[in-house]
């Protein structure tokens, strides 16, 4: 049944065309979310939210955008037919980044002030538990199977599994100074985080928990200091991965296998997180301290469009 | 081995709390200081500023310790008025502590690094700002997470510089601590091409400002003492805020007050929320009940980069942190958008100076475009090439 799911879903992605797509960014400093047409490559409109958005996620079916509004203390639902917020989600305090569990009825949300992460429930809206982790949780992923749910506390340099079906702390595991997000290969072996400090992005093989691989990322003419990771995409076929480079101002792009960056993409300034297109054929960095977007042709290896979409870019994602 | 090593670590880290926690104590010692009488109601009263920001940085440490198996102590000394440091330090030394926050002025913390028993000790300097401790007094047990007056001289120069605010009049209280920021403030007009039109001490006795009708004669005695030819900025050097604060508003010309008052230059301020540091305020205001000071944030900023030590050698080995702190691999979040490291030759910590208002965050330097060869966080304070300290 999931087989011809996913052959029915490759079917549609493939003969869709490529740019019949919408990129939502969260400006952190405006309280909106920025609406960009894929095809024009051009802001559309921007959505009002609650205040200092930053983490969003769609719902599962793509109708609904969740907005982690952490000054707000809540996430707004952003119904995506009419642009307009028409609900909210609890989430515990200062929410800053959370994901959707693969089952479209959860969300997992780092409150960073309270050294929490916060289940919800989004059919009820209501907080089904709480997990403690370590000082500032930050970055969330979930394994593609929905086993297991990644948190990375900032301050106490870890990343936490936990399994998503008791809310247990399956286990903590040391990573470099100030780990900002965390990314599961598409097969669920490996599991990524990036460290804001030290500029890097350790591989953790997923079953031993064995610290596999390590990214040392270096800009040529930037000291150390001023190349910092943090945001990261993988690829659909796992044998890619995009790491942004915040005061480098750059998009590292890497090969999964032998993890070596195989390119620089130079950016707006200041680039937080990044998402691919569905064809995975262009790539879009938010960049906080530009008030824009970067378009990345990957096909043909250069940056091909920057538009400003508001004040402190955050979050970004791509719906149909 | 190392794969050995890795199985015995992922067993600590996947059973936290099974196996007995190695210990380590951090020793402080302070001073008792009267607290100034608060310039105006808005201002906090501070009585143990430094502790609180030790106290948080352990409990930032065991955040990471209690995964690692690592616990982390703060034994606290508080030396009375006039009392030497030697008698806390052999008491320190006696428990085997090997790492001591210094939350004390220049000439205590001089002898506390010369003590018999502080030889095989690492002091972190969390309060004494004088350059001369990283000059000529530099020290080999000494290192300094605050900043020096040469530091935040040159951060408030580059930005006051960034904004082209060239023209300075340098008013100067009249403490030997206001001299010194006052020189340290003329060597960086110099280093970053302000000029110093005026360059004038404060003679009037310190009126306050609390009195019934205190506005009325500072409104006479201010534009008095500031009546000077054309500058942009009046650059005040008044570190016991004895007067600085009632510069703003009252000059005789209409200009904009930084330095020790107005627009502020240092380490921490209270005011910070960027960075991530919205946490770490928060977190120290529901332990301490009142606002993160510099002091508070240089005594964190010492127990943090033991811990950090710890946490990356996944040791609690005195002899191997005190290497690791002083390598160039050691690199520790401070909530000022970069990694902080110390500098090799005199111990001190490289760190962003920030410029402060009274409510909101105004920048942070190094100042784009201010160059240097090894980072930019190097344009604050004394180089390598200008540096007087042999270790």
């Amino acid at each position: 049944m999931q087989v011809v799911i996913a052959f029915l879903l490759s079917l549609f992605i493939l003969s869709r065309p490529a740019t019949a797509e919408t990129i939502y960014v969260s400006n952190e400093q405006d309280n909106t979310v920025a609406v960009v047409d894929g095809a024009s490559m051009s802001l559309s409109t921007t959505i009002d939210v609650g205040r200092r958005p930053r983490g969003m996620a769609l719902s599962v079916d793509k109708k609904r955008l969740f907005v982690a509004v952490g000054d707000d203390n809540r996430i707004d639902v952003v119904d995506l037919g009419n642009r307009q917020v028409t609900g909210q989600l609890p989430s515990g305090t200062d929410p800053e980044f959370f994901v959707v569990h693969p089952d479209g009825k959860r969300l997992f949300v780092a409150n960073e002030n309270d050294n929490l992460v916060s289940v919800v429930d989004i059919e009820s809206a209501k907080v089904i538990g709480t997990i403690d982790v370590g000082v500032e949780p930050e970055g969330m992923a979930v394994s593609a199977d929905g086993r297991y749910v990644a948190c990375t506390s900032e301050t106490t340099s870890m990343v936490h599994l936990i399994d998503a079906g008791t809310f247990e702390l399956v286990d903590n595991l040391l990573v470099d100074t100030r780990p900002r997000a965390a990314a599961f290969s598409p097969d669920g072996k490996q599991l990524w985080v990036s460290s804001e400090i030290r500029g890097t992005v350790t591989v953790f093989d997923t079953t031993s928990r064995a610290e596999t691989g390590k990214i040392q990322f270096e800009v040529p003419g930037i000291r150390r200091e001023g190349v910092q990771a943090v945001g990261m995409e993988m690829a659909r076929d796992g044998a890619t991965a995009y790491v942004a480079l915040g005061p480098a101002n750059r998009v590292a792009e890497v090969d999964t296998k032998t993890l070596a960056v195989r390119r620089l993409y130079l950016v707006g300034q200041r680039p937080w997180h990044v998402v691919l297109s569905d064809d995975q054929k262009r790539l879009v960095s938010a960049n906080g301290n530009s008030g824009d977007i970067s378009f990345i042709d990957l096909e043909n290896e250069e940056v091909v469009k920057s538009v400003p979409v508001g004040r402190g870019p955050w979050g970004v994602v791509i719906g149909p | 081995m190392k794969l050995a090593l890795s199985i015995v670590l992922l067993l600590l880290v996947a059973a936290p709390g099974s196996a007995a926690p190695q210990t380590i104590v951090v020793g402080y010692i302070g001073q008792t200081r009267t607290p100034p009488l608060p310039l105006g109601p808005l201002d906090q009263p501070v009585s143990d500023d430094g502790l609180q920001g030790a106290r948080l940085g352990i409990a930032d440490d065991g955040g990471t310790g209690r995964f690692l198996g690592q616990h982390f102590e703060l034994d606290q000394r508080v030396l009375k008025p006039g009392e030497a440091p030697t008698v806390a330090i052999a008491s320190l030394a006696a428990r085997g502590v090997a790492f001591v926050v210094a939350d004390l002025d220049a000439a205590t913390l001089s002898q506390a690094v010369a003590a018999p028993a502080a030889d095989k000790m690492l002091f972190f300097n969390s309060r004494a700002r004088d350059d001369a401790l990283r000059q000529q007094d530099c020290r080999k047990n000494l290192l300094h997470t605050v900043p020096s007056r040469s530091m935040l001289a040159d951060g408030l120069a580059q930005y006051l510089v960034w904004k082209r605010w060239q023209r300075w009049f340098l008013l100067v209280g009249p403490h030997p601590a206001d001299q010194a920021m006052a020189a340290a403030l003329r060597r960086a007009a110099t280093r970053f091409g302000a000029e110093i039109i005026v360059d004038k001490p404060w003679t009037f006795r310190p009126a306050s400002g609390r009195a019934d009708t205190g506005h009325v004669t500072l409104q006479t005695e201010i534009p008095a003492a500031t009546q000077v030819g054309d500058y942009d900025v009046l650059v005040v050097a008044d570190e016991a805020d004895e007067f600085g604060a009632y510069l703003e508003g009252r000059t005789a010309l209409p200009r904009p007050v930084a330095g020790t008052q107005g627009l502020v230059a240092d380490g921490w301020s209270a005011v910070n929320e960027e960075w991530g540091a919205t946490q770490l305020q928060d977190r120290f205001r529901k332990q301490a009940g009142r606002w993160m000071t510099a002091y508070d944030y240089a005594a964190w900023l010492a127990v943090r980069s033991i811990g950090e030590a710890a946490t990356r050698l996944r040791s609690l080995d005195p002899a191997a942190i005190t290497a690791y702190l002083r390598s160039d691999d050691f690199l520790l979040a401070g909530f000022k958008g970069q990694g902080l490291s110390f500098r090799p030759w005199d111990g001190q910590m490289r760190q962003p100076i920030l410029i402060a208002g009274p409510r909101l965050l105004v920048s942070s330097s190094p100042q784009p475009g201010f160059l240097h060869q090894r980072t930019p966080l190097d344009t604050l304070g004394i180089d390598l090439e200008e540096s007087a300290c042999r270790l």
